[in-house]
């Protein structure tokens, strides 16, 4: 009986098999239309029963500057975890612009793709310099041969050193960075973003640890990366939010609790009531 | 191309080598030929084999720091590379013996004794130099890079992946040891007559040997070199630091692994296949763990993370122990101990770091 039903099933006329389904192209050019860059919708990821995300739906718009905030546990990491590629979400999809289907891809196509992702302690190649950590993260050929041959080109050392002007690091090209201070390592993290020419970036905490004077900087960096590159940027640091953002989300228990102006989300009741409300 | 060759080693530094490599494999070859028995300068037949054993050792250092100094993936049984490279090559030296044995007999001694009436299968070939020597290089390559596959793609690092490493080696000592297994169980192979025709007893066959294996050393040296110094180089290092950043900076840092993993694991082999003509014998205790953890101390004294660190650390911790072994055996394990202790105390960048002190290895990027 259970084998008549296996190929009843397999018999239905509106099944479609696997290997019908044209393979999705490597690579493949990035389409966008109406104006929105990242589709994410529906996305379900729970652990152990606990739902770090409960049907989120977000739509990010081409060359905006997104803020996301939310209290702790509110899944603003494990929604990075899953555009990212690092975390596979149960039910849901993530596009990025109309065609490019991000749950089926490997981290590092994603970054391929478009996507960087800054994390939230600064991790730059300690026991590199400025410059090796710059050259490392710029976008080309990362097969292994590749990189037992290849040396920098005229054109690449050059868009380096534009990185290295922008980010005002200059001056310590040859140093390591692992003796770089707190500041100007989150800086270099964004500038190895810069290298891979993405599309859209990922910021979690850029100015965890800063100083008021480097917290300025960094708000000056992240506004004038904009609109060449759509920037996210999830933080805690309602200051530094108010000074950059046009835009804000609020998330909340796994999904999305409202999204605004800052002056809306303030003055939006339960946004007050489960997290302006605690400072 | 001059200036890939520049960055490798400054001119000085090219020098240096040269004068380092040329002392190693034309100074001891003549100081052995030349002078009298009675001279002070003779280097005895002796001394050119413990020599040769030695830039062995060298080689599998330099090969274990790639791993453990340059991308961070501490390995515990990097001898059972080098080991079944000593294999493949005794096996050769095995079927080389033809019916010069004790029994007389076309087969191996071992295999005469136990009654044995014809070869195994995996013994086929092996009558065949060049067959010999694509085993050396297959058979540890192929091992590390199927364990290499499934160690890496799982993500396993730091410690998890050390005592896999050792399970690894001490399991396969276990499957040697075993008389059925057909590789001489605890004996091992032993026994040679000759190598491509030459007597494995003749001094100059050793000196030859030794040679050869100062050659492989300087060109696999020089590999390394440009290994390091090339972007796949820093790629490596970048792992070391902060594996995560690599992968989202878009390289598939499991494949990057996986290639320095297997090299290395190939070099150990090709130092073992040098290793067994000169010593004339392998067995299964070539396989136990402490022979690993012994190669990671050679490393660790040297300094690991620089090249010349794992082959000076090699060269004076087998230095010390066939002096110490010899005067007061009973007193090795204490001295290595201690050396190690000390070494990580007060020199944590290995015995190279006294040497750069002063003109500390420059961390630099191209302008």
């Amino acid at each position: 009986m259970a084998a008549l039903n296996y190929i009843r099933n397999i018999l239905r006329r509106d099944r479609v098999f696997e290997f019908m389904i044209p393979k999705p192209v490597k690579n493949p050019k990035l389409r966008i239309g109406q104006g929105c860059l990242l589709y994410v919708e529906g996305v379900t990821v729970s652990f152990d029963g606990f739902k770090a995300l409960d049907d989120l739906n977000l739509y990010i718009d081409d060359g905006e500057l997104r803020c996301i905030i939310g209290p702790n546990g509110a899944g603003k990491t494990t929604l990075m975890d899953v555009i990212t590629g690092k975390t596979l979400p149960e039910e849901g999809s993530v596009l990025f612009g109309q065609n490019i289907d991000l749950l089926k891809m490997k981290e590092q196509e994603i970054v391929e793709a478009g996507i960087g992702r800054k994390f939230q302690r600064p991790t730059v190649f300690q026991e590199l310099t400025v410059m090796e950590n710059l050259e490392l993260a710029m976008h080309t050929d990362k097969k292994v041969w590749h990189s037992l041959f290849t040396y920098l080109s005229e054109k690449q050392l050059e868009r380096i050193e534009e990185i290295l002007e922008f980010l005002a690091l200059q001056d310590h090209r040859h140093q390591t960075a692992g003796l770089l201070s707190h500041g100007q390592k989150q800086w270099l993290e964004i500038g190895m973003l810069l290298m891979q020419n993405p599309k859209l970036l990922f910021l979690d905490e850029p100015v965890a640890g800063m100083t008021p004077h480097e917290i300025e900087r960094t708000g000056e960096l992240l506004s004038s990366m904009v609109p060449e590159h759509t920037v996210v940027v999830i933080d805690h640091d309602m200051d530094f939010i108010r000074s950059i953002a046009k835009r804000v989300t609020v998330l909340h228990e796994g999904h999305v609790l409202a999204e605004g102006s800052m002056k809306d989300i303030q003055s939006n009741p339960q946004v007050i009531e489960v997290y302006l409300g605690e400072e | 191309m001059k200036q890939r060759i520049h960055e490798m080693h400054t001119p000085k530094g090219w020098g240096l080598m040269g004068l380092m490599g040329s002392i190693m494999i034309i100074a001891v070859p003549l100081l052995n030929i030349l002078p009298s028995s009675e001279s002070f300068f003779y280097i005895p037949d002796y001394l050119v084999t413990l020599f040769g054993k030695i830039l062995c050792y060298a080689l599998v250092a330099l090969a274990l720091d790639l791993v453990w100094g340059y991308t961070g993936i501490l390995s515990l049984g990097h001898g059972l590379f080098f080991a079944l490279g000593g294999y493949a090559m005794g096996m050769h030296l095995m079927r080389n013996i033809g019916t010069e044995g004790v029994y007389k007999s076309a087969l191996p001694d071992f295999m005469v004794f136990l009654d044995w009436k014809e070869l195994p299968w995996y013994w086929h070939g092996f009558d065949k130099f060049p067959f010999a020597m694509l085993m050396v290089i297959l058979v540890p390559g192929v091992l590390a890079w199927v364990f290499g596959f499934f160690a890496f793609r799982s993500r396993i690092k730091g410690v998890y992946f050390a005592i896999v490493t050792q399970a690894l080696t001490f399991a396969a000592m276990l499957l040697f040891f075993r008389n059925n297994t057909g590789f001489g169980g605890n004996n091992g192979l032993t026994d040679f007559k000759r190598i491509l025709g030459f007597s494995l007893q003749d001094p100059s066959t050793k000196l030859g040997l030794y040679v050869l294996t100062g050659l492989v050393l300087i060109i696999f040296y020089i590999f390394a070199r440009f290994i390091v110094t090339s972007k796949l180089g820093r790629i490596i290092r970048a792992i070391r630091d902060a594996e995560n950043r690599v992968i989202f900076s878009g390289y598939d840092a499991f494949k990057f692994k996986l290639f320095i993993w297997t090299l290395s694991a190939v070099v150990c082999g090709i130092a073992g296949a040098l290793y067994v003509p000169q010593v004339g014998i392998i067995n299964p205790s070539e396989m136990q763990p402490s022979n690993s953890i012994e190669i990671v101390i050679w490393v660790a004294i040297g300094g690991r993370g620089t090249l010349l660190g794992p082959i000076l650390g090699a060269i004076v911790v087998n230095g010390a122990k066939s002096w110490f072994t010899v005067a007061y055996p009973e007193f090795w394990l204490y001295f290595l101990g201690g050396l190690f202790v000390l070494v990580t105390v007060f020199l944590p960048r290995g015995l190279i770091g006294i040497l750069s002190q002063k003109n500390k290895e420059p961390l630099r990027g191209r302008t």
